[in-house]
């Protein structure tokens, strides 16, 4: 268990968080200036909270009532930054081996790096420096990984390239992540739980799948962004004409690409506004995907737009819809409906394993 | 130019190095600690530091010396209990003009290693701690070798004021010949007695030798460490 209660008066900010989580990827999400890097700061011993305790399962970091605070070199927490702070005198070698050298053999190869070991952190790419940037910190044998905006200086390409590595290291390292981003998409292949912050205080917090598809997430998150994201599992090859077939609870869908192989697991997230609802099976139309649906929660924001909770199967969906068309259909709770999600609406950065 | 100098100005010059260089070697450590206090520490007495620091800087050298006069004189607290508890002195002896030459040497070292200090990205350090490297380890790993160009280029510019030094050092050790006479002291001797050019022209000579050298060999030791560093 992730235990996280902290409050810090920052000038004008006051930070004022509890975060209590399963070990596992616990994503922090949050616009910038929301407090998201303070609370890994004062996981990592980094920023003193005026009260507050810090706790990883057993191992108490920070307590304030007991007048506890572990120094940060003594925290034994492997901390990746959105700036990787690779050491420019040092080459990439002795900047792996600076904590330790905890699996460094099998840390080396995960992510890849036995070509670079003797290069200079001056001569790397972005995408470079923060996989050694994560070795590092992993080879002084962590209790707890916090990554800050790992991807954020990123560019699509080199995230996609870095991303599988996270994957893998999720499945493979046992040890718990605290993951902080402003990428939905990102949150929603790695995370395990999910803890939205804004303004300093905690909005929503629980499992990944239910925090996303919440309607109540969706002004936080940002219309454009939101989106639930499901489990499902391929149900058929890649067809000829490049679709993989997925089920799920609540039926079938059809997504481009090559997702993987037979019975595999894929996470998918389907965004909000991709979802169209209609009150009688539609026919004569392109969409491939068309599901029933019983409507959960309608959640009016503060735009035109109107989000809506949706359950298919026992998994949830979230569709935003105009609020006109919230009236002209007549929508309400419990109401039986058609979902269409079009097949394109799914890009590769929102399917992970 | 060997005949210009007599064996009084060799003495002179022998005695600048070694006042210049005990002076800089010797406040160097503590030119590095202060500077590492100013730069990244805040604390209450910081800006009274920083002003006692930089005093050498402002004051006129010959009110440093006389200051020096009466603390370190034979005749003054520290110089007396310094007599006495260890039988040293720095009234009217080459140690003396050493003391005298860090001291006004120190600000500008203290200057040229905060700058440098500065400059270092304080996340590094920050990520260093959290590789479970202790205060003492980020310092020596991480801060030292950042900021090794800086106090190369320190040392150098304290070693030459130390080498200038004159007000200060003539004011409390005065110009005992082979005893605290360095370079600047020995050429204004001169210029008082008349027919002495040659020595005076040679001294003059050796001074910028000494000094364009020290500068050339700072230039070249910090471009040395910023390609390591680059590397």
């Amino acid at each position: 268990m992730l235990q996280i209660d902290v409050k810090k008066q920052l000038g004008d900010f006051a930070l004022d968080v509890h975060i209590a989580a399963p070990l596992g990827v616990t994503a922090i999400f949050g616009r910038s200036g929301s407090g998201k890097t303070s609370v890994v700061n004062a996981v990592a011993g980094l920023m003193t909270p005026d009260a507050g305790r810090v706790a990883i399962g057993d191992m108490v970091l920070f307590d304030k009532a007991a007048r506890l605070n572990i120094a940060v070199p003594k925290r034994k927490v492997g901390y990746v930054f959105q700036d990787a702070r690779l050491f420019p005198h040092l080459s990439v070698r002795r900047n792996l081996h600076y904590g330790g050298s905890h699996d460094a053999a099998r840390l080396i190869s995960l992510l890849g790096l036995e070509d670079l070991l003797d290069r200079s952190p001056a001569g790397l790419s972005g995408g470079e420096k923060q996989r050694v940037a994560l070795a590092r910190a992993l080879m002084c044998n962590p209790q707890i990984l916090l990554m800050d905006e790992p991807l954020a200086a990123l560019d699509a390409p080199r995230k996609a390239e870095i991303l599988p590595y996270i994957e893998r290291l999720r499945d493979e390292v046992q040890i718990p992540i605290l993951y902080v981003s402003h990428d939905v998409s990102e949150v929603a292949r790695l995370a395990t739980t999910l803890v939205i912050l804004d303004r300093g205080r905690v909005m929503i917090a629980g499992p990944v799948g239910d925090v996303l598809s919440q309607p109540e997430a969706v002004p936080l998150i940002g219309v454009r962004a939101a989106g639930a994201v499901i489990e499902t599992r391929i149900a058929g090859r890649l067809l000829h004409d490049g679709l993989t077939e997925l089920s799920f609870s609540g039926g079938r869908l059809m997504m481009p690409g090559n997702l993987g192989t037979l019975g595999q697991t894929v996470r998918l997230r389907i965004p909000a506004q991709d979802v169209i609802l209609a009150c009688e099976k539609p026919s004569g139309i392109s969409a491939l995907n068309i599901l029933p649906v019983r409507i959960t929660a309608i959640e009016p924001g503060r735009g035109p737009g109107v989000a809506v909770g949706l359950m298919a199967g026992h998994d949830k969906l979230l569709a935003r819809v105009t609020r006109r068309s919230l009236q002209r259909m007549e929508l309400t709770v419990g109401q039986e409906m058609y979902a269409i999600i079009k097949a394109t609406a799914v890009g590769p950065e929102d399917v992970g394993i | 130019m060997t005949e210009m100098l007599g064996p009084a100005e060799w003495t002179a010059i022998r005695l600048s190095l070694q006042v210049a260089l005990v002076a800089t070697l010797a406040t160097l450590p503590l030119a590095i600690w202060v500077a590492h206090l100013l730069a990244r520490k805040r604390f209450p007495g910081l800006q009274i530091l920083n002003g006692i620091v930089h005093l050498p800087l402002v004051l006129p050298p010959v009110v440093t010396g006389y200051v020096l006069l009466i603390l370190f004189g034979q005749q003054g607290p520290i110089g007396q209990f310094l007599q006495s508890a260890l039988g040293f002195s720095f009234a009217f002896r080459w140690t003396g003009a050493a003391l005298a030459a860090g001291i006004m040497a120190f600000p500008l070292m203290v200057r040229a290693i905060r700058l440098s200090i500065e400059a270092v990205d304080p996340g590094l350090e920050a990520a260093a701690a959290t590789l479970g490297a202790s205060r003492w380890r980020v310092f020596t790993t991480v801060t030292l070798p950042l900021v090794f160009p800086g106090i190369i280029a320190g040392a150098v510019l304290g070693f030459a004021k130390a080498l200038g030094e004159f007000g200060a050092t003539i004011t409390f050790v005065a110009a005992i010949p082979g005893q605290t006479q360095t370079i600047p002291s020995a050429i204004y001797g001169l210029l008082q007695v008349p027919g002495s050019d040659p020595a005076v022209l040679g001294l003059v000579i050796v001074s910028i030798t000494l000094a364009l050298g020290a500068l050339l060999m700072s230039e070249w030791l910090t471009r040395r460490t910023s390609r390591k560093v680059a590397d």
